[in-house]
């Protein structure tokens, strides 16, 4: 599956124009549901890598839980425009001070990390014998990893009682 | 022929989107999805190579990333909640109280 371009290169087209937008747009709900699409390529990507589990929990957990989750603030907060003191229609690196130094640094990080992964030449072709099956996965997962794994549930119920004390209207 | 270098290319390129993300926008909301957009790019690297070296362990600390996103999500959003009930504002500028 690793070796069909057409695929890879749809769906990495697909997830670079959905975060592009994402950071584009103006409405925190066209956002959101940009990053869905985005999310949604990466689980192509996840297929085509032959990751059927990341790929499914892809689409359920971040799709499903975490950006509902982030849609439903959005929503109760009313969606509120950028209020901001520069004039909207200015170029992101036109702009005054941090703002500037950021958008150069990050298109500096990208253009250096895109130089230095091609520079490394054409190695790194997929070999057979792939881990896809989802048993091999939930058996290293309640084995090898059982500790983080239930430490992972502690995670998991810290953070609901943060957010619920910290939501709570006093 | 797609190889790893493709994918690690992919994954710089939508890191350096979010990077971009956090620094030009200021949306509270915003910030916390380019923090995701983060996340998924790294997470894209881990399968890439757990792909390439034939082993399960890239996808199980995808899993844990997910879980770790999940918990961020979850308490980045309640103190948004908050900070907005004080500052009708999402605006991250607008909170300086403990700026020096």
């Amino acid at each position: 599956m690793t070796g069909s371009p057409m695929l890879f290169y749809l769906f990495a087209a697909v997830a670079v124009g959905a975060s592009l937008l994402v950071i584009a747009q103006r409405n925190p709900v066209y956002s959101v549901l940009l990053l869905i699409g985005s999310f949604g390529a990466l689980s192509g990507l996840y297929v085509l890598l032959d990751a059927p589990f990341v790929a499914v929990i892809q689409i359920i957990v971040y799709a499903g839980a975490i950006m509902v989750l982030f849609l439903f603030v959005v929503m109760l907060l009313n969606a509120p425009h950028e209020d901001t003191d520069y004039d909207s229609h200015v170029h992101p690196l036109l702009r005054p001070g941090p703002m500037r130094f950021g958008a150069a640094l990050a298109l500096a990080f990208g253009v250096e990390l895109v130089w230095a992964l091609t520079r490394a030449g054409q190695s790194g072709a997929f070999a057979g014998g792939a881990v896809s099956s989802v048993a091999q996965i939930g058996h290293a997962l309640f084995t090898d990893y059982a500790f983080p794994f239930e430490v992972t549930s502690i995670l998991i119920l810290v953070a609901m009682m943060g957010a619920v004390v910290l939501a709570r209207r006093d | 022929m797609v190889a790893l270098n493709h994918y690690l290319v992919l994954s710089a390129i939508l890191f350096a989107i979010g990077t971009a993300g956090v620094f030009v926008r200021r949306n509270l909301i915003t910030i916390l999805l380019s923090i995701e957009i983060m996340l998924n790019a790294v997470n894209l690297t881990f399968v890439a190579f757990g792909r390439a070296l034939g082993s399960a362990d890239g996808q199980i600390i995808v899993f844990f990333v997910m879980t770790v996103a999940a918990a961020e999500a979850a308490v980045g959003l309640a103190i948004v909640i908050t900070l907005f009930r004080h500052k009708e504002s999402l605006n991250p500028d607008s909170f300086t109280l403990l700026k020096w």
